[in-house]
């Protein structure tokens, strides 16, 4: 176990070594001068250079990469040319409404999904699993924004049943914090439900198959132990790994649902990053939301031999 | 979103429908196979209406989608126009009402479709291409192979929006820089695709065979591993179709995509977003064709692989 843990981990550094590269690259081929942009429009030639002299840009590349590079892992991510913060502030800033989003989305997926999955594996063949199989490829088809744009409509407008837009922070009660994450919630998960019910489908179905499957029914456990207790905990594994390659469609997915939903999160301050040209603050999104991509699926990798006891590093 | 596209895949992997492609169906000609297969003819014949509304844009009742008609604006579908349009035709109805500065959104709409259609296969035609040499050289250049593998899961650990939204943001907008900013995100998928099918073609007999009897390299790659890439990589465009489109849609959606006075999906909703409580048609209508056509795409990439290839759904 130890062992595999090393192995993983070091497997993940170039990956992220990889990602920082291209970051990196991406700053140094975007247009204009970046020291000319943080003195500003009054900026002399003067302030210009000692800018540039601080930020070590008038360094070799590679040297430069290194500065950047040791900055990174001190968590120093630059400063923000449009907000004139450092970068990690304004990250830490607007983390709250984006983990909260990705929880709650986290927390639908899984009710919605691994259920219509077992379900429609249990009655494969049925109009039933016609349904959820029709409902995943529509899922995979309808923009994020359209559903989010009709939810508005159907829930917030015509039934008044949630407010339209905005957010509440959780420290100012947790029912008009949750209140307002319901629908933006739902917005994200239709396309990760119809991925997770997909997979989940897929991989009871092959489980049903088996052997122990049919001795559990011969020896008259009910349906629902049997599904539950002797095919879910089989078809977990490959559940479990799309839930965290998954990740990278929730994190595309709350740029958009932040600005559909004008929610203050990590997803806005890309969208605002990349509107107003502010290239350090879009590194570091990047950075930010790949690492956790990255992260995230480590964890996952971790947790194979807790659900499948068979599986030993 | 390119991680739809492999994710998608991905998960198909475990699906039965293609296992259950039974072999007398095998011994049919493909074409006969693929004309049996539902999601084949529905996706295709709904993707051939889209091209085509795409090419006759200006024959279906459209006006110039750029024309701004101050008196009319926002007016909700059905509206008719009284008195002379500035073309001069008299009594003109908005199908799909008209947007904040008055434009037609009915031919906005229609003249979006060729923006995302070519959008959607530019992307894919381009990171085929790409992936395919990539993937080449990687599964038969053996040092080169651990470089570009790495570059390509560095690639791929960003997720696919992100990655695109940064890449336009690079340079100013335009329907090229959304082009290449969504290639490049896709065709990290490609190439491992075409390289691992290259790695299992290797170990073929008659690939052995043609080294043996002095087969040189080039003619090895294109008459021996390049067929076998064919099939595959049709799906994989198909998929990359419908993400290309998806996330054109998103970037435009977003600002940051195609300047916004080229009518595509994306900007029109993008301008419709503001006045959305009153009129939401400017959301609704090409929202819908966007769903459509996306979706369109989707079921055409599930019958193919269903018919062209069963086995493809476990190896990406």
């Amino acid at each position: 176990m130890y062992g595999f843990l090393m192995r993983r981990l070091a497997a993940t550094i170039p990956v992220l070594g990889m990602v920082a590269l291209f970051v990196f690259l991406l700053l140094r081929m975007t247009p204009g001068d970046p020291a000319a942009v943080l003195a500003g429009d009054n900026g002399t030639p003067q302030q210009i250079a000692e800018i540039r002299e601080t930020l070590g840009l008038n360094k070799p590349i590679p040297v430069q990469l290194g500065i950047w590079f040791s900055n990174l892992l001190q968590g120093d991510l630059g400063q923000s040319y449009f907000f004139k913060k450092d970068v990690t502030e304004l990250i830490l800033l607007r983390v709250e409404p984006t983990v909260a989003l990705a929880i709650t989305t986290l927390v639908i997926t899984v009710l919605i999904a691994v259920p219509i999955g077992v379900i429609a594996a249990y009655r494969h063949g049925t109009w039933l699993d016609r349904c959820v199989m029709g409902f995943s490829v529509l899922g995979f088809s309808v923009p994020v924004f359209v559903v989010g744009y009709i939810l508005i409509y159907l829930f917030a407008m015509q039934f008044k049943m949630f407010p339209v837009q905005g957010y509440k922070e959780l420290a100012d009660g947790f029912f008009p914090f949750i209140h307002r994450l319901i629908l933006p919630s739902i917005t994200l998960s239709v396309i990760y439900i119809a991925l997770i019910a997909r997979i989940t489908r897929a991989s009871v179905l092959e489980v049903l198959g088996e052997d122990y499957i049919r001795t559990a029914h011969a020896k008259g456990l009910p349906n629902r132990v049997v599904l539950l207790r002797h095919a879910l905990r089989n078809a977990a594994v490959p559940i479990v790994t799309v839930i965290g390659i998954g990740v990278a469609l929730l994190i595309s997915g709350v740029v958009v649902t932040e600005s559909v939903y004008n929610i203050p999160g990590l997803g806005r301050l890309t969208v605002d990053a990349v509107l107003g040209r502010d290239y350090p603050t879009i590194q570091a999104v990047i950075l930010v939301f790949s690492g956790v991509y990255v992260l995230i699926n480590f964890l996952i990798d971790l947790t194979y031999s807790f659900l499948d006891p068979r599986i030993r590093y | 979103m390119s991680d739809l596209s492999d994710l998608r895949q991905e998960t198909a992997g475990l699906v039965d429908a293609a296992a259950s492609a039974d072999a007398a169906a095998r011994k049919l000609s493909v074409w006969r196979r693929l004309a049996r297969n539902q999601s084949v003819v529905i996706g295709g014949a709904a993707m051939a209406v889209m091209l085509l509304v795409a090419i006759m844009a200006p024959f279906l009742g459209t006006m110039d989608p750029a024309e701004i008609n101050p008196a009319w604006r926002n007016k909700v579908p059905g509206t008719e126009l009284t008195g002379t349009a500035a073309d001069g035709s008299q009594g003109w109805v908005y199908r799909m009402g008209t947007d904040t500065l008055g434009r037609d959104t009915y031919s906005r709409v229609i003249y979006g479709t060729r923006v995302s259609l070519i959008v959607g296969l530019s992307v894919a035609g381009l990171s085929i291409a790409i992936g395919l040499v990539v993937g080449m050289v990687s599964g038969y250049v053996r040092w080169l192979d651990g470089i570009i593998m790495r570059v390509m899961d560095g690639l791929m650990a960003i997720p696919g929006i992100l990655l695109a939204i940064a890449l336009v943001s690079l340079s100013s907008a335009g329907l090229d820089t959304v082009i290449l900013a969504i290639t490049i995100p896709e065709m990290p998928r490609v190439v491992r695709l075409v390289r691992s099918i290259v790695l299992s073609i290797r170990e073929e007999p008659y690939v052995e065979a043609a080294i043996s009897v002095g087969t040189r390299l080039p003619l090895l790659l294109i008459r021996h591993v390049l067929p076998n890439t064919v099939a595959p990589l049709i799906v994989m465009g198909t998929y990359i179709v419908a993400s290309a489109i998806l996330v054109e849609a998103i970037l435009s959606f977003l600002g940051v995509g195609i300047p916004p006075e080229i009518p595509t999906w994306g900007n029109i909703m993008a301008e419709g977003r503001l006045l959305f409580r009153i009129f939401p048609h400017n959301i609704l209508f090409p929202g819908l064709f966007l769903a459509v056509t996306v979706l369109a795409v989707n079921m055409l990439g599930d019958g193919l692989r269903d018919t062209l290839d069963p086995r493809l759904e476990k190896r990406m």
